[in-house]
């Protein structure tokens, strides 16, 4: 290896327990994030093989994607599947003693808001979650990505994974944006330079002046969706906002620790000179506000734009783009901005946190959700819903016609009750427009919440930028 | 894990790009608390219409491919979630090999942990195959994983890299966590320096 080390080099090596001659290597995990959904067949593995969990305190499990966002959820989970897995966890998080947040406290929300805002992610950390958008804690410059269900068991066995290591990747995003331009439309915009294999076998690190620019929270939500992008994972150097985030939350390190840590955590950056196998350089200013308009995050445009022609794509690709446009009921040339929506969905891993709320009662501002619109806000942790409340968002929202939810995924994959109909237009704030997956037939958009916002008050896709 | 043997089979083609992880198993079926019996609801949304009849030009229900063993499949399979219920559908269904260009990342590694083989290989050989998938009943590709060898329809032979490692525990039928716990010691070692340096984790 150079002498000169990426930010992932050297959290590669802090954690490397042992490397065979073909690289196969096993890595030490330092926080094991677990919801109800990939992790019942672990811990049956674990007690059929007669195996504790090695590292309890390591391990914070809470239940998120099955969990009803309505206010009667306190009465329990109508759903018996759904029920049947969250009683599942709360088992399991008592018999193997690690830390959890059930349902109905104050703290519960999805595993990758919850895991920052206790504080339990820290930089240089590597951190692994049954849960492909694990990608989310990179913008702490912690080493975090998904893992299947039998590595959930191998984590919880030996608090460790069997990894080979990937290439290193660099996405820098340079000048400064627009208005009305936001993180979303940054992971977004790279997405669609990339394409959706474009981070294959790679671990990105985002930089430049945009990313820099960006708060803490933005910076999750690009590195939420490194994973659509192919990589699994995204990574952010941490700086004095990475660090003023931490300070004081309730398992970040305290006193002599937390200088301790802090004089660790600055030196946590990819050295100059260190090489990088491939480099993708996008100008941050020329990032419009952009929508996807296909069935793949992948397809992305700025919202001035129309939708393209299968003809304008290569023959693999123009048979994907025919299935997305039937799918998602639209017609080459159409214009964007003129696409009716039925449904405005904001919350999810990507943007249910309360800067994204805060962007929304901005753009709200004096403004209604036009009639006839479904539109539901799903905080992303309990501690997020109660400061907007408290911060009186809530109830401006509520005013403008907003449905106020309890804290979970949600629709963004629709697991819960929260689920489109078939041919069902959605403006949604998660991070997949997959066929089928806000629901059946359902048709996703995917944007900032600023967008969502924006498409809310007019009933179609809008650029947020006309009404700023 | 069973052992991984020689696979021969009738391939079925999938050769639509990004089959993501949502098509393989819709989120409906992920509230299980098992690991098996999720093969009838493989490729759910694209195999049945919504009054839960077959559609019957999908090719997983065309009767020559209804016993597949084998996937032809359109570049970047498996992309999207972690879910390991994607493997389990296939597996469950009796897919063992799955044949593309490229593979998401965890879907990769899951395919391993549940005995099933992912093949990356070149367009030009993934087309080939896709070719012999198309013609049906009488075109049955053979796996060998001992010798990294697809035998085609035609006797011709196309050779697939596969990590050393993974190969191994394929064919062994291995369970990665026994591995690891016999480097318990070592595991144990790693953790006393390392809190000593890192006492705040």
């Amino acid at each position: 290896m150079s002498e000169y080390k990426t930010l992932y080099d050297k959290i590669w090596e802090n954690h490397l327990i042992s490397e065979d001659d073909d690289g196969t290597s096993l890595l030490y995990v330092d926080r094991h994030l677990v919801h109800e959904v990939t992790s019942p067949q672990a811990f049956e593995g674990l007690r059929m093989s007669n195996r504790v969990v090695r590292s309890p305190e390591k391990t914070i499990a809470v239940p998120d994607h099955n969990v009803p966002t309505t206010v009667d959820r306190e009465e329990g989970i109508s759903n018996k599947e759904s029920r049947i897995q969250v009683e599942a966890l709360d088992k399991n998080a008592i018999d193997f003693g690690i830390n959890y947040y059930p349902v109905n406290d104050i703290r519960q929300g999805i595993v990758h808001i919850i895991g920052p805002e206790q504080g339990w992610t820290l930089p240089g950390m590597t951190i692994v979650c049954g849960d492909s958008h694990t990608a989310t804690h990179g913008a702490f410059g912690a080493l975090a990505h998904g893992i299947g269900t039998s590595e959930v068991e191998h984590v919880l066995a030996t608090q460790t994974l069997i990894q080979k290591k990937s290439k290193n990747m660099k996405v820098e995003v340079n000048g400064s944006l627009g208005l009305g331009v936001t993180a979303k439309d940054v992971t977004l915009s790279i997405i669609g330079e990339t394409g959706t294999a474009g981070g294959t076998g790679h671990v990105i690190e985002y930089a430049g002046s945009v990313i820099s620019n960006l708060s803490v929270e933005g910076r999750m939500t690009v590195c939420n969706m490194a994973i659509e992008g192919g990589a699994r994972a995204g990574l952010i150097a941490p700086d004095q906002k990475t660090f003023d985030y931490l300070k004081g939350r309730p398992h970040a390190p305290k006193g002599t620790n937390w200088e301790m840590a802090l004089n660790f955590w600055k030196m946590l950056y990819s050295d100059k000179g260190s090489k990088f196998d491939k480099l993708v350089v996008i100008d941050g200013s020329k990032i419009a506000p952009v929508v996807t308009w296909g069935t793949s995050p992948e397809d992305v445009l700025p919202i001035n734009d129309i939708i393209p022609n299968p003809n304008d794509f290569d023959n693999q690709k123009k048979q994907a783009v025919e299935r997305s446009l039937d799918y998602m009921g639209l017609f080459p040339g159409q214009k964007l901005e003129e696409v009716k929506i039925d449904t405005v969905f904001i919350g999810s891993c990507t943007n249910g946190r309360i800067e994204d709320l805060r962007e929304v009662a901005k753009i709200m501002e004096g403004k209604k959700v036009k009639e006839g619109i479904r539109a539901m806000i799903v905080p992303g942790s309990g501690l997020v819903r109660e400061q907007a409340e408290e911060e009186g968002i809530a109830q401006k929202l509520k005013e403008a016609g907003f449905e106020w939810r309890l804290a979970g995924c949600s629709m963004c994959l629709a697991m819960n009750p929260d689920q489109l109909n078939p041919k069902e237009r959605c403006a949604a704030t998660s991070n997949r427009n997959f066929e089928g997956r806000q629901g059946r037939g359902g048709r996703t958009h995917l944007m900032s919440p600023a967008m969502a916002a924006a498409a809310a008050i007019t009933g179609h896709l809008t650029d947020v930028r006309n009404l700023i | 894990m069973d052992k991984f043997t020689t696979v021969s089979s009738v391939a079925a083609p999938l050769p639509l790009i990004n089959i993501d992880t949502d098509m393989i198993i819709p989120k409906q079926f992920l509230k299980t608390i098992k690991r098996s019996g999720l093969g009838k609801n493989l490729f759910d949304e694209m195999r049945y219409n919504q009054s839960g009849d077959e559609i019957d030009d999908f090719v997983l229900n065309q009767e020559k491919y209804k016993n597949t063993n084998i996937l032809v499949a359109g570049d970047n399979f498996g992309c999207g979630s972690s879910r390991e219920h994607a493997p389990w559908a296939l597996l469950d269904f009796g897919i063992k090999v799955i044949i593309s260009t490229s593979f998401a990342d965890i879907f990769f590694n899951n395919c391993f942990k549940n005995g099933i083989l992912p093949i990356i290989l070149p367009k030009k050989e993934r087309d080939l195959l896709m070719d012999d998938a198309h013609k049906g009943s009488n075109s049955v590709l053979t796996i060998n994983l001992e010798n990294q060898e697809i035998t085609r329809p035609d006797g011709s032979i196309i050779k697939f890299e596969v990590d050393k490692f993974k190969k191994k525990c394929l064919l062994d039928g291995l369970d990665d966590i026994e591995l690891t716990m016999k480097k318990f010691e070592k595991i144990k070692s790693f953790e006393n320096s390392y809190f000593q340096k890192f006492p705040w984790i």
